[in-house]
């Protein structure tokens, strides 16, 4: 689905990473650890079409990424939520399908069903009705995977989604994403800290955290 | 003057049916305000903008003013300076911890501006306090077209990006990478809402817009968090502000902003009272068991 060929990123004379090269394929879970600067963030914003490599190819299942392609769902990293922001865990999700289309919404009872399903495979189905800044962190958080999975993606792409959760609600966004992987065959890619709940889903680890400038590829 | 008299001066009803005929153009001008006010609103409140309305309205006043003074048409005035407005702080405060000094920055040079217009015009005085807090006898038909020309373009605007606005506002990175503009989608947006200023400030006046733009969305947030009630019950609310203020103030000759704000605070204080009964009773209610170990994950 991913693949990378001698890929680096700078910013300006800053070399984040460079000689990447990277395949993630269909059903794989790829977890990728490094510390805070050293290009996890960017390498989604590659993937998403959002940022372009320094030297080397991407392509997403075969192609060059393309910005707000259906192919990909994306939890970007947690922003609290304004208070009396006016809209509801289910208004979240909604966004992640028709979200970023034009002109005035026409009710569509395919999609009304579709927030539905995906709020129970998320287990966000009792807090569905619930204003986003009354959630609590673990239930925003499986509010924002549900959002990603709306558009039903080939590729699920995670930035630190167990940022401030207790271990008890990373272990479950993070089955979130594994089952994901496993029931569909979406290929994901998981930028995190916190190893520990991660590793037993992961298939491979991509560690920018070993040499400056490079990056190590290994099985988990 | 004893409390009666006061109480004269701000409420007269007398001769009611035939002053009424007059303010027919007002009325509509009103109403057309409310959707616009309340509409644009919400966004005012979603993306705390709040200030930047208020800074806006004094540049749309400068522009007002110094169209008075050399006898141009008062709503271009208005809008011109409203949007020159609008753009200078989309282009330089495009990151929301610049936004509050930038309008900062324009909005006593705005303000000055206006001042200094208005001591050079030596037209009727009531031309130039009008500017400032409003006035509904000057609504004459030409000024009318004007007023609902912009306001279809304002409410056309919305109708097109409002879902993409509500998901930039929300989440920008989630948005952006669902193809949404993001960065384009803010200043455009601030463009919209400097038409929004510039025809409230019109009839409620400079000083008062954030009547209008602001007080009615914060109020609908406090009771509901469905996004289809929000715009509905803030519309609602800021036409009843402005069509109640001109109803109310017909017949007194205090100018109609006292009115508008007064009816506007009011609501926002009910809702208030509401949506902390609401909170109370228990607004995050859960359905069923939501316990995180009984889920199926």
């Amino acid at each position: 689905m991913i693949s990378l060929r001698d890929a680096a990123l700078a910013y300006g004379d800053r070399t984040l990473w460079r000689g990447l090269d990277l395949d993630v394929a269909a059903g794989e879970f790829l977890v990728v650890l490094g510390p805070n600067g050293s290009g996890k963030t960017s390498l989604l914003k590659v993937l998403l079409g959002l940022r372009r490599l320094t030297a080397g190819t991407v392509t997403v299942n075969g192609r060059p990424p393309r910005r707000g392609s259906d192919l990909i769902g994306y939890v970007p990293q947690t922003k609290s939520v304004a208070p009396h922001t006016p809209l509801r865990a289910r208004d979240l999700v909604r966004l992640g399908i028709d979200g970023h289309r034009w002109g005035p919404r026409r009710p569509r009872p395919e999609t009304r069903r579709r927030v539905e399903t995906v709020l129970r495979d998320v287990g966000a189905a009792p807090f569905a009705d619930v204003p986003l800044d009354l959630l609590s962190g673990g239930e925003l958080q499986r509010v924002r995977v549900a959002q990603a999975l709306a558009a039903d993606p080939s590729i699920l792409l995670c930035d630190e989604p167990l940022l401030s959760l207790d271990v008890e609600h990373q272990r479950i966004v993070a089955d979130l994403a594994g089952r994901r992987c496993r029931e569909h065959g979406t290929a994901v890619v998981f930028v995190t800290h916190e190893a520990e709940p991660v590793l037993p889903l992961a298939d491979r680890v991509l560690d920018f955290g070993g040499v400056r400038g490079g990056a190590e590829v290994g099985a988990a | 003057m004893s409390w009666h008299e006061v109480w004269g001066e701000i409420f007269n009803f007398e001769d009611y049916g035939a002053l009424l005929g007059l303010v027919r153009n007002s009325l509509i001008a009103g109403a057309v305000l409310g959707l616009v006010g309340g509409l644009a609103g919400t966004f005012v409140v979603m993306r705390d903008l709040a200030f930047a309305v208020h800074g806006i309205a004094e540049l749309s006043f400068a522009g007002a003013a110094a169209a008075l003074l050399i006898g141009a048409s008062v709503a271009g005035g208005s809008i011109a300076g409203a949007l020159a407005a609008a753009a200078l702080i989309g282009v330089l405060g495009s990151r929301a911890r610049d936004r509050g000094s930038v309008i900062g920055v324009l909005m006593p040079f705005g303000l000055g501006l206006g001042v200094l217009f208005l001591s050079l015009y030596k037209g009727r005085s009531a031309n130039k306090f009008g500017l400032l807090t409003g006035q509904i006898v000057a609504i004459d038909t030409p000024r009318l077209s004007w007023l609902l020309v912009t306001s279809a373009i304002v409410l056309a605007c919305l109708a097109v990006m409002w879902r993409p606005l509500s998901f930039a506002s929300l989440d920008p990175d989630a948005a952006a990478a669902r193809g949404v503009p993001v960065r384009a989608l803010s200043p455009v947006f601030m463009l919209v809402l400097g038409l929004a200023v510039a025809v409230s400030v019109q009839i409620v006046g400079a000083l008062l817009v954030l009547a209008l733009l602001c007080t009615p969305a914060a109020a609908a947030v406090r009771v509901t968090a469905s996004p289809v009630l929000v715009p509905v019950l803030s519309t609602v609310f800021a036409t009843v502000s402005v069509v109640g203020g001109i109803l109310l103030s017909l017949g007194s000759s205090i100018p109609i902003s006292p009115y508008v704000t007064t009816i506007s605070f009011a609501l926002y204080g009910v809702c208030r009272a509401a949506g902390a009964v609401r909170s109370r009773r228990g607004w995050t209610a859960r359905r069923g068991a939501s316990r995180p170990g009984t889920v199926a994950a």
